[in-house]
């Protein structure tokens, strides 16, 4: 799997919704996700690609869409 | 070792329900549970203020602990919902108790002031004696202006609570300090602010995050630090600001989420006042017992968190 497909499973696995969200949709306002649901969805991302993201960089934005969220791993990388 | 020697609480009698709130906002009763846990909370009267709840329950808190105003060295006072710019409430309260001369310092720390103003009694109690800690909220001022939030509003409830530390730990069965750890980080101060004359600002997904994992951390830390595993202990008195992040930071410390003590749907958030009720209300039932390891924890605007264990002995 390509890193885009890794997070698009976390994000399905994390919302309990299998549907393919549009990559620059916000899963917000999409509903995939709730405010509650971001923290597992971060751990989910650390745990799954082996990072450690520092609370200062924890933007909510940085996560809003597929590929914001990818582009802020691949960043880390 | 400093001592914790008793709590008080007070709220005002008005109970103020979902279905009310879920009237003037557009939205249903249930959702405002659903999304917080809360069922109703406490709007002070108009003539209430920051100080004479946090006169009320200072004076439960000197009650129950069997002590006088005039046994006080030192009163910390946390508000974030204080009525003007300055002087801030704790000057007022301590004149009304009687203490002029006494030392009285505002903590103006939304959410976490209450525990930070724990923290420093345990050190300023060796200089100044028994230091009170008051918090209080008449938060209902700020959130039912007009437009009143949907996302906000509701979550918010008025009262006061107060903590008592002595320098010295008595005999069986009192309280000692163990250890806090105190955090601070502005990084995302924009993202819960209140600024003058205007609603408040809550980035909610960005609270939540950064409380989601900032409170377990801080528990960790001092757990860690005082060789204590979370297991061992009794209660964990936190912070009411929603009972989703109760049991989230209950399931991050793998304990059972039963152990977090919780009214949060008696009361709503009450800001910094919210941890001294609920460790109130807790004090008078069940209460203490001998080797009893309590953990406090909060979190709040700026950010500001940490953690405070305390032991039975």
């Amino acid at each position: 799997m390509d890193n885009r497909e890794r997070i698009v499973a976390i994000v399905r696995k994390v919302s309990n919704n299998n549907t393919l969200p549009d990559p620059d949709e916000s899963l917000f306002d999409s509903g995939f996700l709730d405010s509650f649901a971001l923290p597992d969805l971060i751990s989910e991302l650390e745990r799954e690609f082996g990072m450690k993201f520092p609370d200062s960089n924890l933007s909510p934005r940085k996560f809003e869409t597929i590929t914001r969220i990818q582009s802020y791993i691949e960043s880390r990388m | 070792m400093p001592a914790i020697l008793g709590f008080g609480a007070y709220v005002p009698s008005r109970v103020v329900t979902n279905a009310e709130l879920a009237a003037r906002l557009n939205c249903e009763a249930g959702w405002i549970l659903d999304v917080s846990g809360i069922e109703e909370r406490r709007y002070a009267a108009p003539e209430e203020t920051v100080m004479s709840m946090g006169v009320a329950a200072a004076e439960q808190c000197l009650e129950r602990a069997v002590m006088k105003a005039s046994d006080l060295g030192m009163i910390l006072v946390s508000s974030g919902s204080s009525e003007r710019r300055f002087p801030g409430p704790a000057a007022s309260i301590a004149h009304t108790l009687g203490l002029d001369g006494v030392p009285a310092i505002d903590l103006p720390i939304a959410s976490a002031g209450s525990l930070f103003g724990m923290a420093l009694a345990t050190s300023l109690s060796a200089i100044h004696g028994n230091v009170l800690v008051i918090a209080s909220e008449k938060m209902s001022a700020i959130v039912s202006r007009d437009p009143m939030e949907r996302g906000v509003a509701p979550l918010f409830g008025d009262g006061a609570g107060a903590c008592l530390v002595g320098p010295m730990t008595g005999p069986e069965g009192s309280v000692q300090v163990v250890d806090s750890v105190l955090h601070s980080d502005g990084t995302f101060a924009e993202d819960l602010r209140l600024e003058f004359d205007a609603p408040l600002q809550m980035n909610g997904r960005s609270v939540i995050l950064q409380a989601s994992r900032k409170i377990p951390s801080a528990i960790g830390e001092l757990l860690e630090r005082t060789a204590r595993p979370a297991s061992a202990v009794k209660v964990f008195l936190m912070h009411q600001a929603n009972q989703n992040l109760l049991d989230r930071v209950a399931r991050a410390l793998e304990v059972d989420t039963a152990r977090f003590y919780s009214n949060i749907r008696r009361y709503g958030n009450t800001s910094s006042a919210s941890m001294l009720i609920a460790a109130a209300e807790w004090w008078s039932d069940p209460g203490p017992n001998k080797r009893d390891l309590i953990c406090f924890a909060a979190f709040g605007a700026g950010f500001h968190w940490g953690a405070l264990l305390a032991e039975v002995v």
